[in-house]
């Protein structure tokens, strides 16, 4: 049964997605409860695959036993095990908020939703574990059009939103998929480490048809992503999706596109070739100090609570982006950790934002007037996540800039560095204004007269248990990875390793 | 290597008053009793604090690590001289702090005392969290964490005013610490690969250039912005929104002597005196510092508001404390390490003393206090050793701090620094004298002639009055008995003991 660990983590929510397609309809209450059911199946699943590469090492499973280069092949190490405990944790918490949400947001739909969300995770999660460059397409694609159709449901706006997503997501995915293409004809195989193999036996290093397919599926990858300036699809669609789709969909998408990234990087094309044929690295590095500044100016721009949000991960994106072509060991760690870490936080302030709006039915930051008083325990989840941007000790948060900011300067990237500061700094006023309305009210009293803080009637109160235990429960792990952050990283620099990314490769 | 042992107290010492704030908030109901919960973890952190006195002026220091947080680094706990003086200072002073809290909260119905209360016990440990850090590392946990629990206590009012004074605090503070000190903080990890202890001379020698110096020094002198050093001193000012006993405790001894305390570590244990002198750049910073206390003691000449003049008076005294130090001579650096101490008790006097005019006449400022003194006497006489003491003037303790530094300036050969001190100290007696003087000898003959009787006295309550004049007979005591302090600060220069 264990060694069947890695197949399980897909099994539970597809064959779930499917069941309640079928019986949610008729029984309402068992969508939510099945939902909860596989992805905590799923969990557990992941757990036990981590745990057993932390023990033996990477772990092959051939789906149907079949051996690659022909069958598809599971792959999971140290990276994406880490991942995908991410990846299943965050659905499975996002799913225990959507619990209510779902039908008041998305009346009458709430079993097409749960279906289509646990198909999300699962292509999600298949992305994470597949160790084949073309079932990757395959569950790149799945996990696109769920997410097309889950963020449609939500307001007018977000219908055409998700039709601008649609669009882009195809370029993007062709793009990958061209990639992929070119490097079968070369290689002829997909599975990802045999390419790698094929690469460096046959010497195709300076083959410009490799090269294409390097850039293709890097940029194709960038789109998906929403690396600036190919992120004009994200804010809307997440900003006007249904709460509840936004909370599975913003911390993971772009996370996830991340990991295929540093996948392809290292595994597919390693890092010499990555970073040393291609002499592109220190363009990234700058396009990524764009990208970080310009979601941190956009997200100053809005006044609209999750818009803002989505710029930050326009931001965050910049980040991890810009921490892997630093080419630098403790760059890519932070890049690494940084993916774990912002899928947990951007969770977090998601959580927030759909709890104010579950509340007062507002959208815009003025919403949270007054909320310290009347929600003491969504705020304390909600400084925690956005300590965690920030980046204030001793939160995920603190430590991912540690790791990145130490990359830019072992690696001498200064403007890196300090687009990190700005954007921390930036983080800092867009959170404290939050806290500040949250703390003052949208239009403080003028003089000393403080004796008047009578209690007002508005009627707003804690948020319902199936909606704080996500965020609490976000809240705990963002500090958790803050502080046991030595042995995550501890892994992931096990992974890092045989990749020898000495300072300066480039 | 100095001699140390392990033990748990100065975690316990940092945790005790962290602790206190459960049954704070179970307790918001019966205000006495959530006082009393303030008191006894007072007095627990005091006497962890005092129980550790003896090993360390014996010369022996107390280490204790928490949990190694990053490869090669910890968060850790070491008590020396220093720590111990400031730890003394900020854990003696809360106790008397949270005493003359309950008179001046009550005596004016605040709202949320219970908040203020909590918030204060946060900031309490974080204080001490700075005093026993062991490593830069910590350091910086321990700032940022009073940077923030700091902050619903300077905004206490949750009015427009608070909340300007709020967003400069928080602003300066941030983000010169995220600005500043994190990227600096971050290079000399990676430039040293080490731990990041502090160390008797230092652990930086070795590790950077000059220029590498020289930026990195700047960037710890300016991002440690509690210190007050101008340009980024506003935040002070702004702060004193807060209700007088944040004032008193915190922005004159807890907050801002955290900030020239991690200015004195960088100095002493970072970069070490030896190199900095062989690196010849520290005039810049003792430069800056002379100029803050000229240009603040001439702005606090000019502040009518008692509390805004006290905190122009706190800019100019925390910049004694780091030109002490950037002077590298032995006795002006143990001359600043006990400017900590003797400006805290002066200054928290000042500031109690401010405190309680307000809650028993409800003025603020200097102009209406003409006469005052006969209403208010023994409050105007404990101002007036609190002004001596700042001032430098005998018999109070602030005499013995400014000596040391005089004297550290003469050994460094800085006549013209001598001149700054000698300027300042005029200075500051111009701008605090006169308040005392007026309220006793009012200029308006109406009110000189009025008979003075202790009958027409209209003092604060009893918990106001009390802590000031305590204080105030401290500052006294210090005078005579300042051995103890000038032991411990010599414990960081090498000949104490």
């Amino acid at each position: 049964m264990i060694e069947q660990a890695p197949i399980l983590i897909l099994i539970f929510p597809f064959l779930t997605a499917i069941f309640v397609a079928l019986v949610g309809s008729q029984v309402k209450s068992a969508s939510w409860l099945l939902t909860v059911a596989s992805l905590g199946a799923s969990v557990c699943a992941t757990l036990t695959t981590l745990v057993q590469v932390l023990e033996q090492g990477t772990i092959r499973y051939y789906v149907g036993g079949w051996a690659p280069p022909f069958g598809i092949e599971l792959r999971i190490d140290g990276l994406n095990a880490l991942v995908a405990v991410t990846v299943s944790v965050v659905a499975l918490l996002g799913a225990i908020y959507s619990e209510g949400r779902v039908e008041s947001e998305t009346p009458k739909k709430s079993s097409q939703y749960y279906a289509l969300y646990l198909l999300l995770s699962a292509g999600l999660l298949g992305i994470v574990i597949t160790g084949d460059a073309f079932n990757l397409y395959v569950l790149l694609e799945i996990a696109a059009l769920t997410s097309y159709a889950l963020l449609a449901m939500g307001n007018k706006r977000a219908t055409l939103a998700a039709f601008k997503y649609l669009i882009m997501g195809t370029i993007g995915a062709s793009f990958y998929l061209l990639g992929v293409g070119y490097l079968y004809i070369k290689t002829g195989s997909l599975n990802m480490i045999d390419i790698q193999e094929q690469l460096v036996a046959n010497g195709l290093q300076d083959s410009s048809t490799v090269q294409v397919s390097f850039i293709m599926i890097t940029v194709g990858l960038w789109v998906k992503m929403a690396f600036f300036p190919l992120h004009a699809w994200l804010p809307n669609s997440y900003a006007f999706g249904p709460t509840t789709s936004s909370c599975i969909m913003a911390p993971l998408v772009t996370k996830v596109m991340i990991y295929v990234m540093v996948r392809m990087v290292l595994t597919v094309f390693g890092p010499v070739y990555a970073f040393e044929v291609l002499e592109w690295g220190n363009i990234v590095v700058w396009l990524a100090v764009i990208a970080i500044l310009a979601g941190s100016i956009g997200a100053l721009a809005q006044k609209d609570l999750r818009k803002m949000l989505t710029f930050l991960i326009i931001a965050e994106v910049g980040y991890m982006v810009g921490g892997v072509w630093l080419a630098d060991e403790t760059g890519m760690t932070g890049a690494i950790y940084h993916i774990i870490s912002d899928a947990f936080m951007t969770l977090c302030v998601f959580l927030f934002a759909g709890i104010v709006f579950a509340k007062t039915g507002a959208r815009d930051i003025y919403a949270v007037e007054g909320l310290f008083k009347k929600m003491p325990l969504t705020m304390i989840g909600f400084l925690v996540g956005a300590f965690s941007l920030i980046g204030i000790p001793p939160t995920a948060g603190f430590f991912s800039k540690w790791y990145l900011i130490q990359g830019g300067i072992n690696s001498g990237n200064w403007e890196y560095v300090i687009a990190l500061l700005i954007s921390s700094l930036v983080n800092a006023v867009l959170f404290f204004r939050i806290i500040e309305i949250a703390y003052f009210g949208k239009n403080p009293a003028e003089g000393h007269d403080h004796h008047l803080h009578g209690d007002d009637h508005s009627g707003i109160s804690e948020a319902p248990i199936t909606q704080l235990v996500p965020l609490l429960g976000t809240a705990a792990i963002i500090l958790l990875i803050g502080i046991f952050n030595k042995d995550l990283v501890a892994v992931i620099q096990n992974f890092l390793e045989p990749f020898n990314l000495v300072a300066g490769i480039r | 290597m100095t001699p140390a042992i392990t033990s748990i107290t100065p975690l316990l010492a940092c945790l005790a008053s962290l602790a206190a704030v459960l049954p704070i908030l179970l307790l918001r109901k019966t205000p006495n009793l959530r006082e009393s919960a303030t008191f006894a973890a007072g007095f627990i952190k005091f006497g962890l604090v005092v129980s550790m006195l003896p090993t360390i002026l014996g010369g022996i220091q107390i280490e204790y690590t928490l949990w190694q947080i990053l490869p090669n680094l910890s968060i850790a706990f070491r008590v020396d001289g220093l720590g111990m003086l400031f730890g003394l200072v900020a854990s003696s002073l809360w106790i008397l702090t949270s005493l003359y809290t309950i008179g001046y909260m009550r005596g004016l119905k605040e709202h949320s005392q219970t908040r203020f209360v909590a918030f204060f016990a946060v900031s309490l440990s974080a204080t001490i969290g700075v005093a026993f850090s062991a490593n830069l590392f910590t350091l910086y946990l321990f700032y940022e964490m009073l940077s923030l629990a700091t902050y619903p206590l300077v905004t206490h009012h949750q009015d427009k005013e608070a909340r300007t004074g709020g967003r400069t605090y928080l602003t300066y503070l941030l983000s010169t610490s995220i600005g500043f000190v994190l990227p600096a903080l971050i290079f000399v990890f990676v430039k040293t690969g080490s731990s990041m202890e502090f160390a008797e001379g230092g652990f930086l020698a070795g590790h950077v250039s000059g220029k590498e110096a020289l930026i990195l020094l700047l960037l710890f002198t300016f991002g440690f912005a509690k210190s007050g050093l101008m340009p980024f001193h506003s935040w002070l000012p702004g702060a004193m929104v807060a209700p007088t006993p944040v004032s008193a405790l915190l922005h004159a001894v807890a907050v801002v002597k955290v900030g020239v305390f991690c200015v004195i570590r960088v100095f002493t244990g970072v970069f070490g005196l030896e190199f900095l002198k062989t690196m010849d750049i520290a005039t810049v910073i003792a430069w800056a510092a002379a100029f803050t206390i000229v240009v603040s003691s001439l702005i606090a000449l000019s502040q009518d508001n008692l509390k805004r003049r006290l905190a122009f008076s706190t800019i100019g005294q925390l910049s004694y404390i780091i030109l002490g130090v950037a002077l590298l001579s032995d006795r002006a650096v143990m001359g600043s390490m006990t400017h900590i101490a003797m400006h805290a008790v002066g200054k928290i006097t000042l500031f109690m003393c401010a405190g309680a005019i307000f809650v028993a006449s409800g003025k603020k400022y200097i102009s209406q206090m003409e006469g005052l003194g006969k209403k208010m006497p023994i409050t105007f006489a404990a101002f007036i050793i609190g002004s001596l003491s700042v001032i430098g003037l005998p018999p109070t303790g602030g005499l013995i701090s400014k000596f040391y530094l005089v004297t550290g300036a003469m050994d460094a050969g800085q006549t013209a620094l001598l001149i700054v001190f000698l300027i300042s100290t005029m200075l500051n007696a111009a701008y605090l004298l006169p308040i005392g003087y007026r309220a006793f000898f009012p200029k308006d003959p109406d009110l000189a002639r009025q008979p003075f009787s202790w009958k027409n006295t209209e003092e604060a309550s009893l918990p106001c009055v009390l802590p000031l004049c305590i204080t105030a007979v401290m500052a006294l005591v210090l005078f005579i008995k300042p051995q103890f302090l000038l032991n411990l600060a010599g414990l960081m220069v090498g000949h104490g003991g």
